[in-house]
């Protein structure tokens, strides 16, 4: 089958299915008041006009962010709130992070801008040994906790080796830093809101493929959601599933054609990737008995490898099958292999129905 | 330009050329013309810590000529690639580099392929300098089998070992201290070579260039950095990044050169003056002044950061193969004719190599998994389930 069509497969179903339902049904965690239709961007946008205006001291920086983003995340708000509260920094991301640093521990919301995920290796050092250690080191006198990274992050079709990378995994391994993933629109404001106003540096990534794709109704309102809090999506009582970000669309695509063949799939969004909600899930798999963890990233030491690890010390009594794991393969993200890279809803489908199976 | 009396066809001056000895009607095959000319160039050089090269370049008609095939190929090559992507075929990334040719074909003209280049993402036209093939341009930008990178590279990453062609980088300014490895590797083997290692105006901000910078300099390694400085590091432009836009000082210790990057001529001797520089001192700056038409990439429409009559002023002033064209017909080494032909010629070899890169096929899904590690050491894949698939690859 020609590549192009499999490529076309996976837009096609990508824009379905979030296009015409939202995922956050299953539990009201927010009021539906003066809900307005939009998209990621957009969603992301109001967070930050919101922590902008309410916070007099939150800034927002990175490249490019002026004019509004490469993804139109920070439209409007240089002119809104000023050239000296939103800036452009040059092409230095060890620069900004650090700098980032600095700033939030003067007692500000640095809310920085890393262009793309793939990019924010350089800054890498100043995550993991400035801002996670910052406030133990310290013991307490100092912190930066007033500082957000922001990256967009995963697949988008065409990205190739530098525009799809999930490293989410590199930071979950750093006690003293969060590390938040929304799903949509409307869990991506609360979100947000919920990590600039966290007293703890957070990464949040944003799933770049549903930066256009994703279109939900979203509260006007100032509003937030529980970090490290996460959430069953779809209810069931043969298997449970764990994802985040913009692969719960699919795994949810894999849920209902499992269900078409009796198996009944509960689907839960971790949100908070560190510290991660383990009750909720391992609450889960006491019911199931059964466990299936899907991301993008690479399978070997990939966020899910602690899941399934955690999980089979809570409940190896209680486990039917093994843990699955469908995930991104261990290459380096490919150009023209992306759709044989990606953890698709066949191959979550089919891990499904050999766990059940087992 | 200096010549610009000259393009009066009927006065000929007599202090820069060295008159030819044919007349027009018995004119001396120009591909094979080495006779020597020199041309002053327009812009002279400034330079910073060292003594800047002379402002005569010493060329001929043959490698004029050259030239100016080699760039037209090249301007040719990416309004192709424009193309090709707004058809699909090519995805992913696209950065082109039309506008500054010049930096590309004047480099090769004062190097060998001995000599080690290495750049960033904007790399389609120093391939082809470097030896590189339209065929393999095409293939892989439409990630082809028959692609320089066997598809498996895209746009962004092309490679060519053998004239030591050392890519192609996603990543901006990751190249630069790379390129100071290349150089110290040169030095080490003692084979009077050196290293050009390219980054743009946006990449000048990167710490990893003043470590690279001070590791050069420290270890006095054959390292010419070379700063493509088209003004514009994506939409931001170079007043709005850098406190300092003079990225030839940047250097400090080291010494550096600004060149009219829109001069082949000027790039070539400011390229051969920075190799016998570095052989014996040690790194060196060039900054390329340079202009690109297009955006950033193909997602960029470029005017949105920079008005049209920028665009198009540039286009009319400064424009390397115009230039290099009115040196042409100002010394009368070619019609009118025969350079339109060139440029007809060139546009055929273009379509007909895109049919031909069309027909190569996809790479094999096994490609996938090969090349992760060296062969002999094992890549296990398995599939959803590990009791299902299970596949050790070679």
């Amino acid at each position: 089958m020609a590549l192009r069509n499999i490529i076309g497969k996976r837009i096609g179903n990508g824009i379905g299915l979030v296009g015409r339902r939202s995922l956050s049904t299953s539990t009201s965690d927010v009021e539906n008041r003066n809900a307005k239709s939009m998209n990621l961007y957009s969603a992301i946008n109001q967070a930050l006009h919101l922590a902008l205006e309410t916070d007099p001291r939150a800034f927002v920086f990175g490249e490019d962010v002026s004019f509004g983003g490469v993804f139109r995340c920070t439209t409007g708000l240089a002119d809104r709130f000023g050239k000296a509260r939103v800036f452009n920094t040059p092409l230095c991301e060890q620069g900004i992070v650090g700098f980032g640093i600095g700033l939030a521990a003067m007692g500000n919301r640095a809310i920085a801008e890393i262009q793309f995920a793939d990019y924010i290796y350089p800054a890498f050092d100043q995550i993991v040994n400035e801002a996670a250690k910052f406030r133990y080191r310290s013991g307490n006198q100092f912190n930066c906790g007033g500082l957000t990274i922001r990256a967009p992050y995963g697949a988008v079709g065409h990205g190739g080796h530098y525009h799809s990378q999930s490293p989410e995994a590199f930071f979950c391994h750093v006690p003293g830093i969060k590390v938040v993933i929304p799903r949509s629109p409307r869990q991506a404001k609360g979100l947000l809101l919920s990590c600039i106003r966290d007293p703890n540096p957070v990464v949040f990534f944003e799933p770049k493929w549903l930066y256009r794709l994703a279109v939900e109704e979203v509260p006007e309102h100032d509003y937030m959601l529980p970090l490290s809090k996460a959430e069953v999506i779809r209810q069931g009582s043969d298997i449970t599933l764990v994802g985040w970000g913009a692969q719960l669309s699919i795994m949810e695509q894999a849920c209902i054609e499992a269900e078409k063949d009796g198996i009944s799939c509960e689907l839960i969004d971790l949100k908070t990737l560190i510290p991660w909600d383990k009750e909720t899930v391992e609450a889960s798999v006491r019911k199931t008995g059964r466990v299936l963890i899907s991301h993008e990233a690479p399978v070997t030491g990939g966020f899910g490898a602690e899941i399934s690890a955690s999980i089979v010390e809570r409940c190896f009594l209680r486990l039917e099958a093994p843990v699955a794991r469908v995930c991104g393969l261990d290459t380096p993200f490919p150009l023209v292999f992306e759709p044989f890279y990606m953890p698709s809803k066949n191959k979550v489908l089919d891990a499904i129905k050999a766990t059940v199976n087992y | 330009m200096a010549l610009s009396y000259l393009r009066s066809s009927s006065s000929r001056s007599v202090n820069l050329l060295k008159p030819l000895s044919s007349s027009l009607p018995l004119r001396r095959p120009i591909s094979t013309d080495t006779t020597p000319i020199t041309v002053e160039t327009s812009v002279p050089f400034t330079s910073h810590q060292c003594d800047a090269p002379s402002c005569s370049v010493e060329t001929n008609p043959k490698e004029l000529l050259t030239f100016f095939r080699d760039m037209a190929l090249m301007r040719r090559m990416e309004i192709a690639a424009d193309s090709l992507y707004k058809a699909k075929l090519i995805r992913g990334f696209c950065h082109l580099y039309d506008g500054q040719e010049a930096v590309a074909v004047g480099m090769e003209a004062a190097i060998t392929k001995k000599d080690c280049i290495i750049t960033a993402y904007r790399d389609h036209c120093t391939f082809i300098g470097r030896g590189g093939t339209l065929l393999e341009v095409f293939a892989e930008l439409m990630g082809r089998q028959a692609g320089c990178s066997k598809g498996k590279g895209g746009s962004m990453h092309f490679y060519k070992k053998d004239s030591n062609f050392y890519g192609g980088h996603g990543i901006v300014g990751a190249q630069v201290p790379l390129g100071c490895g290349l150089a110290f590797a040169q030095k080490y083997s003692k084979d009077e070579t050196v290293t050009f290692a390219l980054y743009g105006d946006g990449a000048a901000n990167q710490g990893q260039l003043f470590e690279a910078l001070n590791i050069s300099a420290l270890w006095d390694l054959p390292a010419i950095l070379v700063c493509e400085n088209n003004h514009y590091g994506m939409g931001t432009a170079e007043w709005r990044a850098a406190k300092s836009p003079a990225y030839y000082k940047r250097g400090d210790y080291v010494p550096g050169l600004k060149v009219d990057g829109m001069d082949a001529l000027a790039v070539k001797q400011a390229c051969k003056f920075a190799k016998e520089h570095a052989l014996k001192n040690g790194p060196i700056i060039l900054e390329m002044d340079t202009y690109r038409y297009h955006g950033h990439s193909m997602s960029d429409p470029g005017s949105t950061y920079r008005t049209r009559d920028e665009i198009s002023g540039v286009r009319q002033e400064r424009d390397p193969i115009e230039r290099i064209r009115k040196l042409i017909l100002s010394h009368d080494l070619a019609t009118e004719k025969e350079l339109k032909d060139i440029e007809k010629e060139v546009r055929k070899e273009v379509d007909d190599t895109i049919t031909q890169a069309k027909e190569s096929p996809m790479p094999e899904p096994s490609e996938l998994f090969t090349n992760v590690y060296a062969k002999g050491l094992g890549v296990e894949s398995f599939g959803a389930d590990r009791k299902e698939v299970r596949a050790t690859l070679p």
